[in-house]
C-alpha cells in the first residue's frame, strides 16, 4: 500500500509552511524525509496522518483519501509523533493494551507481548511510562505505532535522543519493518538516512529540493557523501 | 470507544484529585445535611430532603468542573491528543468517552448520599414517612443536572490548555445557567420575559423534577442542553488540529 501525495500545501496566514509538494512512497522501501529544522517535515507528516488539515492538495494512503476516508486510513497506519507524547501516568503494558484495544485487535495480550519483545522493552515493561528514560519512551512510542501491524508507517524523528547502542537497535528494527511495509521517516541526521533509507526526499522551506532513490541522488549530484548533497541543496 | 472510556475513567481514579474532590463533596454534603443548624434536617424537624437537594447543585458547580477540567486541557498541554486522533475512532467517540467517564465519576460521588435517604427514612415518625417519589425524582434530576454540568465542563476544557482556567470558566457557566437565568427574569425591566427565561433556566427544570413527576419536557431540556454543549465541543475539536 503506497502513499501518494499530490501538490500538498499548508499555509499559516501568509506564511507558507509546505508549498505544493508531491511524492510517492512504495511498499518494501524506506523513504527518508530530510530537511533542515523548520523545513516543513513534521507539518507534512501530520498532514499525511490526517491529524492536520492541508490548505490544499491530496494525500492517498493505500487508495484511501486521508481527508474523506480517515478511519480506513487510520486502521492501516501507524504514526510516531514528534517528541513522542505519551500518557505518563499509565504503565507500559497498560498503555499498549489501550493502544491495541482502539484497533480492536483479536489477540490483544499476544500482540502486546510480541511488540514489547520486538522493540526491546522487556526489562522495562512493568514500569510507569513517566519513569522511563528518553530511549525507552521512544520505544514505547514505536511500539504503539506498530502494535496493529500497520501497512504504512510514519515515523517523525524516531531516533532522537537515543544512545549509539539503542540507535543501532532501532535502525535495524526500522529496516526490518521496511521490508514489507511502506515506511516514511524524518530525520536530520544524514548518517541515519544513509544507513536505513532506500529513497530520499529532501525538503527545504516547504519546497522539494530532491526526490529520488539514494543511489540515484548520489549519482546525479556527483558526490558520495549525503551530508554534502544535503548542504548543497538546502543552504 | 470503550477503550478510551476505560482509560479516562482509570486516569481519573488513579489521580488523587478525584478522591479529594469527591471526599470534599461528601463532607460538605454531610455537614450541610446533619450539622449546620441552618440547613440541618435534625433541626428542621421534617423527614424530607428538599433542602439537601436544593444545596447539592451548588456543590456540583464546583465538583463537576474539577472533574472535567483535565479532560481536554491536559491532553492539549501534553500534546497527547494525537495519540487518540490517530486511532480509528471518531471525534464523537472520543468526546463521548470522556463525557461518560466524568459522568461515571459524578455517579460515584452521588452514590454514598443514598445513605442519607435511608437515615432520614428511618428517622421519620413513623419510620418510612418520607416522600420516596420526590427523592427518586430529585436523584434523577441531580443526574440530569450533573450530565449538563459535565457537558459544560468538557466543552470549556476543550477551549483551554490551562486547567485552572477550564475550572473557573466552567464553574461560572454552570453557576449562570443554574441561577443566573432565573435571576435575570426577576430584573424589573425584563419581567415581561420572565416566563420565557424561566423555561430556559436549569433551576426551574430541576425543581420540577424534584416534585417527583417525571415530565418529558424537563428530561428533554437537560438532554438538549447536553447535546448543545457536546456539539460545541465537537465543533472546537474539529476545528482545532492542534
Amino acid at each position: 500500500m503506497s502513499i501518494e501525495v499530490e501538490s500538498l500545501s499548508k499555509h499559516y496566514g501568509s506564511q507558507i509552511a509546505v508549498n505544493a509538494i508531491s511524492f510517492k512512497a512504495v511498499p518494501g522501501r524506506v523513504m527518508g524525509f530530510l530537511g533542515p529544522n523548520g523545513a516543513g517535515k513534521s507539518t507534512t507528516m501530520k498532514m499525511l496522518t490526517g491529524y492536520l488539515q492541508p490548505s490544499s492538495g491530496k494525500v492517498h494512503v493505500g487508495g484511501f483519501d486521508v481527508l474523506t476516508q480517515g478511519l480506513e486510513v487510520k486502521r492501516i497506519m501507524g504514526y510516531l509523533p514528534e517528541n513522542t507524547p505519551l500518557y505518563s501516568d499509565m504503565y507500559v503494558k497498560e498503555f499498549l493494551n489501550f493502544a491495541g484495544q482502539t484497533y480492536q485487535l483479536m489477540h490483544l495480550s499476544r500482540s502486546v507481548a510480541e511488540v514489547i519483545d520486538r522493540v526491546g522493552l522487556g526489562p522495562e515493561q512493568h514500569k510507569k511510562i513517566g519513569q522511563l528514560s528518553k530511549g525507552y519512551r521512544q520505544r514505547v512510542g514505536l511500539a504503539q505505532a506498530i502494535i496493529h501491524d500497520p501497512r504504512v508507517l510514519i515515523l517523525d524523528e524516531p531516533t532522537s535522543g537515543l544512545d549509539p547502542n539503542q540507535l543501532a537497535g532501532i535502525r535495524k528494527l526500522i529496516k526490518e519493518l521496511g521490508q514489507d511495509k511502506t515506511v516514511i521517516l524524518s530525520t536530520h541526521i544524514m548518517q541515519e538516512a544513509e544507513a536505513v533509507c532506500d529513497d530520499v526526499v529532501i525538503i527545504n522551506q516547504g519546497n522539494i529540493a530532491a526526490n529520488s532513490s539514494l543511489a540515484d541522488l548520489k549519482k546525479d549530484q556527483d558526490s558520495e557523501v549525503l551530508e554534502d548533497i544535503f548542504r548543497k541543496l538546502t543552504a | 470507544m470503550y477503550a478510551v472510556f476505560k482509560r479516562e475513567l482509570f486516569a481519573l481514579l488513579n489521580s488523587l484529585m478525584a478522591y479529594i474532590t469527591i471526599g470534599v463533596f461528601l463532607l460538605a454534603a454531610g455537614l450541610l445535611l446533619w450539622v449546620f443548624p441552618d440547613t440541618s434536617v435534625l433541626d428542621y424537624g421534617y423527614a424530607e430532603l428538599n433542602g439537601f437537594f436544593s444545596l447539592i447543585p451548588f456543590l456540583f458547580i464546583f465538583l463537576i468542573p474539577a472533574m472535567t477540567m483535565r479532560s481536554f486541557a491536559e491532553e492539549r498541554r501534553e500534546g497527547t491528543y494525537v495519540l487518540l486522533a490517530i486511532r480509528p475512532i471518531t471525534e464523537w467517540q472520543i468526546i463521548l468517552a470522556k463525557y461518560f467517564a466524568c459522568l461515571a465519576l459524578v455517579l460515584f460521588a452521588l452514590m454514598p448520599t443514598l445513605i442519607y435517604y435511608f437515615s432520614v427514612y428511618h428517622l421519620g415518625l413513623p419510620a418510612g414517612n418520607i416522600d420516596t417519589g420526590a427523592v427518586i425524582g430529585s436523584y434523577i434530576g441531580l443526574l440530569l443536572l450533573g450530565s449538563s454540568f459535565t457537558s459544560v465542563g468538557i466543552f470549556v476544557s476543550s477551549l483551554s490548555k490551562n486547567q485552572v482556567i477550564a475550572f473557573a470558566v466552567a464553574a461560572f457557566i454552570c453557576f449562570i445557567s443554574y441561577t443566573g437565568i432565573d435571576a435575570l427574569g426577576k430584573i424589573l425591566s425584563l419581567q415581561s420575559f420572565e416566563g420565557l427565561l424561566n423555561s430556559m433556566s436549569v433551576n426551574a427544570h430541576y425543581q420540577s423534577l424534584g416534585r417527583g413527576v417525571l415530565d418529558t419536557r424537563d428530561v428533554l431540556y437537560f438532554l438538549t442542553f447536553d447535546v448543545l454543549f457536546l456539539s460545541l465541543t465537537h465543533f472546537v475539536i474539529g476545528g482545532r488540529k492542534w
